[in-house]
């Protein structure tokens, strides 16, 4: 077993919410995220998610829960053999959706992140940007009832940092949770939002 | 990039993106690699497969030609009427249950078949050479060789019966031999076929690790990445299978091809008396489509237990470093 990251942590993550997860390099911002995403079991304490007990959970259900939430990984996780609109399509295609039931749908979105004349580009062409952009997209496309990000921030300049902000408070007004983890704090300074503070594995909540 | 060269390349990608990507890519190195290693191991295999093939129908031939004929010889003695004891004996066989044809061979055949040796221009009649019958036999109910031997022996004393027996079972056991070493040989060519595709797929597996995290990630259930993986590795394996197994085959196609061309020819003809005409045969060809789908079989089932491991490590355990935690690669 590995040394112990989080301990003493309690909160919970209403529904239609709107939090940063912040703390030091090494906190435990990540093995956060990746126990709210259910790729993690805790080693100890209760992690429910949509009142579900992930210690308990069978594994055959965990798909199922992963669907409504959508992850922006730190390193976008594009598959490069497919265009900008087959990756944003992704969700709907491993849940067995004909493509004329959403393909409107995710050229609007990819139009509203103004991906609207890359979406036949392939990943290794896009901008870093671009590439972020893309990786929302595919999160948001199903319009889950949870966000989580993992410094969605990290690889863009200022401006387009501040776009993709307004982009989340968007996603959050439609009525998703969204859970931003990051330790830019001009980023978090734009918006009046609920701060996760982690530090030393423990939690501080500034609402 | 400049805005040109970007926008020449998003008209490209957009007029060949018409058709959905497959999830598992299909022509990446790992992909073409294991269809490269597929193919010569199928080829090989198939060589095997067919060589064994060949062996075994050149030994039946063997035997079948032998098994068909049996030869009585008599003896000259002084005061035999050799004409009336080569009748006599053909009268003695002839009709004997097992017995299809009697041949008396005549007396200017048996000098042909001395000439080499004796040279033109001779009497048989001078000549203290015993004469020959040819018995054919009925290949599929033998006559009882014993008895053949009884009745020839009261009809004419100095014949004798040689029924190939010795020469049939020297075959047969050559024969066995050289199929069992074929065989051991194939096994080891299989075995060998079988543990190479079995890491060249698990290699190639490796390199879609991340395809397999991604689908987890957007929700896709087991089953389903179970399913693509099963189905590209099956297509992989096909297509390699095929190439090997179809380059065997126009091998022996080939050598069949210059065996018909050179029958007339020394060379073709001695090829020809070791291994008749070079045809595989249907058992031979059977084999090598069988080669070709349990290769191909045997290449999805082992993309399953890697891809497994995968969804294990996603859906239970602790998850491989990767995750959220992945570091930054681009």
């Amino acid at each position: 077993m590995g040394p112990e990251i989080l301990r003493d942590v309690s909160l919970h993550v209403e529904p239609r919410s709107f939090q940063f997860l912040t703390g030091p390099s090494g906190a435990g911002k990540t093995t956060l995220l990746r126990l709210l995403f259910l790729s993690l079991k805790p080693t100890r304490g209760l992690v429910t998610v949509f009142g579900k007990d992930r210690a308990t959970l069978p594994a055959a259900e965990l798909p199922l829960l992963r669907r409504r939430i959508g992850v922006v990984f730190q390193d976008f996780r594009l598959l490069d053999h497919m265009t900008t609109y087959e990756n944003v399509a992704l969700p709907m295609r491993v849940r067995g959706r004909e493509e004329a039931s959403y393909r409107a749908d995710v050229v609007d979105l990819l139009k509203w992140v103004g991906l609207g004349d890359r979406m036949n580009v392939l990943p290794p062409v896009l901008s870093g940007g671009e590439k972020q952009r893309a990786a929302i997209a595919r999160a948001i496309i199903e319009q889950p009832e949870m966000l989580l990000a993992d410094e969605p921030t990290g690889n863009v300049d200022p401006p387009l940092a501040s776009r993709l902000l307004k982009l989340f408070r968007e996603l959050n007004r439609l009525g998703t949770a969204v859970v931003i983890a990051t330790h830019d704090l001009h980023l978090m300074d734009q918006i009046a939002a609920r701060r996760i503070v982690l530090a030393d594995g423990r939690v501080d909540i500034h609402d | 990039m400049t805005d040109v060269s970007r926008t020449m390349r998003d008209d490209a990608a957009r007029q060949s993106g018409r058709r959905a990507s497959s999830i598992v890519p299909g022509d990446n190195i790992a992909g073409r690699a294991l269809a490269i290693v597929i193919a010569i191991m199928t080829f090989l295999s198939c060589i095997t497969i067919g060589a064994v093939s060949l062996v075994q129908g050149s030994a039946r031939t063997w035997q079948s030609q032998i098994a068909r004929e049996a030869t009585i010889q008599i003896a000259p003695r002084d005061g035999l009427d050799m004409d009336a004891a080569l009748e006599a004996a053909r009268q003695a066989i002839v009709g004997f249950p097992g017995v299809a044809g009697v041949r008396i061979v005549d007396a200017a055949e048996t000098l042909r078949l001395l000439e080499p040796w004796l040279g033109s221009g001779l009497d048989i009649n001078d000549l203290p050479v015993p004469r020959l019958v040819i018995v054919t036999l009925d290949e599929s109910s033998p006559p009882d060789f014993s008895a053949l031997a009884s009745a020839l022996r009261e009809a004419v004393p100095e014949a004798a019966l040689d029924d190939h027996r010795a020469w049939v079972d020297r075959l047969v056991a050559m024969a066995r031999t050289t199929t069992a070493i074929g065989l051991a040989i194939l096994a080891l060519m299989m075995t060998a076929t079988v543990l190479t595709v079995v890491f060249a797929t698990r290699g190639a597996m490796a390199g879609n690790d991340q395809i397999v995290e991604v689908l987890h990630f957007v929700g896709a259930e087991a089953g389903f990445i179970a399913a693509e993986f099963r189905r590209h590795f099956l297509l992989v394996g096909l297509r390699g299978a095929v190439i090997g197994g179809g380059a065997a085959i126009a091998l022996f196609l080939a050598i069949s091809w210059w065996a018909a061309r050179n029958r007339a020819t020394p060379e073709g003809d001695q090829a020809i008396a070791l291994f008749g005409d070079f045809s595989v045969g249907w058992s031979g060809y059977a084999g090598v489509a069988g080669a070709i789908v349990v290769i191909a079989v045997l290449t999805a089932v082992t993309s399953m237990s890697p891809s497994h491991a995968n969804l294990a490590g996603l859906t239970g355990r602790e998850p491989r470093n990767g995750e959220f935690g992945r570091p930054k690669t681009r």
